[in-house]
């Protein structure tokens, strides 16, 4: 009798850690499946090279390169903005921070981390997008809220990533370098850094993921115009803004194309996983 | 070793005089972490200020309306929403680690390629497990936008981060505990059962507080799997209503634009939610070193 339990709960556990495997397969199935037969329809030239994106218009042009720009501009623009200042940060969480401010400053970056996208979609929308309206004119809605907005996104990602690698290195190496005569700074920067590099580049390429595929907040701030991106402060649409905001209504091959937009998503998310995964395999 | 290193501030400040690289160093980590922290404080002061005044008791009535934007509904949703979440997450995760950690031998296939899928699930942006979520679930099995095909694309996104955790946890009790239990004469899965999955409890709650914690936050997964709908949903069939949850309701408030003040004191509750699911998530993980 018990053995017979044996078998099935091994049997229960085993079809458990399956089930992500299938996931991941049915992920890719259904979303190929509905995607690449579009791209094929419109011309795979014409999908991700096209500069226009009129889905209603006669006749109808599906050109996705607009948003492939957009999302590629908006998060160059918060890797610009958001990665030396994570790393700095980090750099202070590992080696400057007294433990007493520790204490409070860890809990708080985590909760920058776990506040819902729409929060700062929100934020963005009624305070960066007014200042600026302010400062610089136009519409405020643009690619430099939307990349100010990401930048303090993948701030918590970058400092609690790099923060690990930093600490990884053995207290050694820095101790050797302060015995040799250098500065503190010089340790740290020439010394500490340079031996975690691919701990750090392993948070600044998941930022980049983060940063790429978020939808909520760039929506928000972003003025999601389908057009080829002007300038920091006109309005740009990203290819998740452009699933979102158009999905509810599509039909027939707006509708695939949409689904082949995710496609490039995805496309683009899977190549950010496997630089990830052999970053990772260097640092052991 | 601190007593040797010690330097006073004049020290100091003589070697940053013969150094100026190290000073500009200095300054600009300085800097850098004052913007973080200033960005952190300035986002949660400016929404709780401006939030709490508008947090009234007519946005805590039963019915939605467009009078009263009452945001109970939504909160209620989220409960439930969670709840059907984990109930699917749960089990699998920490079943899957389990069959990982303690059934798997060395050197097994099936181990790398599950790490390999998890970690390539827990990198999909929430829009593209939305997109999925609609065409399997809504469309390919013809539940349409329904509280249960929500749950669903909920319980694959917060898979890996439940089975990483358990995973971790299970790792971390030590082998004598189960070879005493061995030595008993107790099997493997009374083991597993009754000596170490209580012992790794704290962790495997820790990923699960976790997980409501992206389940919360999470719109652009929900918004075409469980749809817009403000009620509560009722009747036999509940699972397949449409539904909004919280998160979804502050979306569409603010991208209509007529809600501002209702906004914030949605912002407000979310953000009272993330401190509570972070403050819980970070005593359990104490106790757990604690031990």
């Amino acid at each position: 009798m018990s053995k017979y339990k044996e078998g099935i709960m091994k049997a229960i556990f085993l079809i458990a850690a399956c089930t992500s495997i299938l996931a991941v397969a049915l992920i890719c199935l259904f979303l190929f499946a509905n995607g690449v037969p579009a791209m094929a329809k419109i011309g795979i030239f014409d999908f991700l090279m096209g500069t226009t994106w009129k889905p209603n218009s006669m006749p109808a042009s599906f050109g996705i390169l607009p948003m492939i720009l957009g999302s590629i501009y908006v998060t160059a623009g918060a890797v610009v903005i958001g990665v030396p200042i994570g790393i700095l940060t980090a750099v202070f969480m590992a080696k400057y921070c007294p433990p007493k401010l520790y204490r409070i400053l860890k809990p708080a970056i985590n909760l920058l981390a776990g506040i819902p996208s729409i929060v700062y979609g929100f934020f963005g929308l009624i305070v960066i997008v007014p200042f600026i309206r302010n400062a610089f004119g136009g519409a405020g809605s643009s690619m430099l809220a939307a990349s100010i907005i990401l930048d303090i996104m993948i701030l918590p990602t970058i400092v609690g990533i790099s923060e690990s690698a930093i600490r990884a290195i053995p207290q050694s190496y820095y101790e050797g370098a302060l015995a040799l005569g250098a500065s503190q700074e010089r340790s740290i920067f020439f010394v500490i850094l340079p031996a975690a590099k691919s701990g750090i580049m392993a948070a600044i390429v998941l930022g980049i993921g983060r940063a790429i595929g978020e939808t909520m907040a760039v929506i928000m701030v972003a003025g999601n115009q389908a057009r080829m991106p002007a300038g920091l402060l006109k309005g740009v649409r990203t290819l998740t803004a452009n699933i979102i905001i158009e999905m509810g209504y599509a039909a027939d091959l707006h509708r695939e194309a949409l689904i082949a937009t995710g496609v490039v998503l995805f496309v683009f998310i899977l190549i950010i996983n496997l630089l990830l995964s052999l970053l990772k395999r260097r640092t052991g | 070793m601190d007593t040797i290193n010690k330097q006073s501030y004049m020290q100091k400040l003589k070697a940053y005089k013969r150094n100026p690289i190290s000073l500009v160093l200095f300054f600009l980590v300085m800097v850098s972490t004052i913007i973080t922290i200033g960005v952190l404080l300035f986002l949660i002061g400016y929404i709780l200020i401006k939030g709490i005044p508008n947090i009234k008791p007519e946005l805590f009535q039963w019915v939605y309306n467009t009078t009263n934007v009452s945001l109970m509904p939504a909160l209620i949703n989220t409960v439930i929403m969670t709840i059907i979440a984990l109930l699917i997450a749960a089990p699998i995760g920490v079943f899957s680690a389990i069959y990982l950690v303690e059934y798997a031998k060395k050197g097994n296939k099936l181990v790398g390629i599950t790490r390999i899928t998890a970690e390539t699930l827990s990198g999909i942006p929430s829009i593209v497990y939305g997109l999925f979520g609609l065409l399997f679930f809504v469309t390919a099995l013809g539940w349409g936008m329904s509280l249960l095909a929500g749950a669903f694309t909920l319980s694959i996104m917060i898979l890996p981060l439940i089975m990483r955790t358990t995973e971790e946890a299970l790792k971390a009790v030590p082998n004598s505990y189960r070879e005493g239990s061995y030595g008993l004469g107790a099997g493997k899965l009374r083991t597993v059962f009754k000596i170490v999955l209580p012992s790794a409890m704290p962790g495997i709650l820790t990923g699960i507080i976790l997980g409501i914690g992206r389940i919360v936050g999470e719109s652009a997964a929900l918004i075409y799997t469980a749809g817009t709908v403000a009620e509560i949903p009722k009747g036999s069939d509940f699972l397949f209503d449409s539904t909004r949850t919280l998160s979804v309701h502050m979306y569409a408030l603010a991208s209509e634009g007529l809600y501002v003040d209702q906004s914030y004191a949605t912002a407000v509750i979310l953000l009272i939610i993330v401190v509570l699911i972070n403050y819980l998530s970070g005593f359990i993980s104490k106790k757990l070193t604690k031990v």
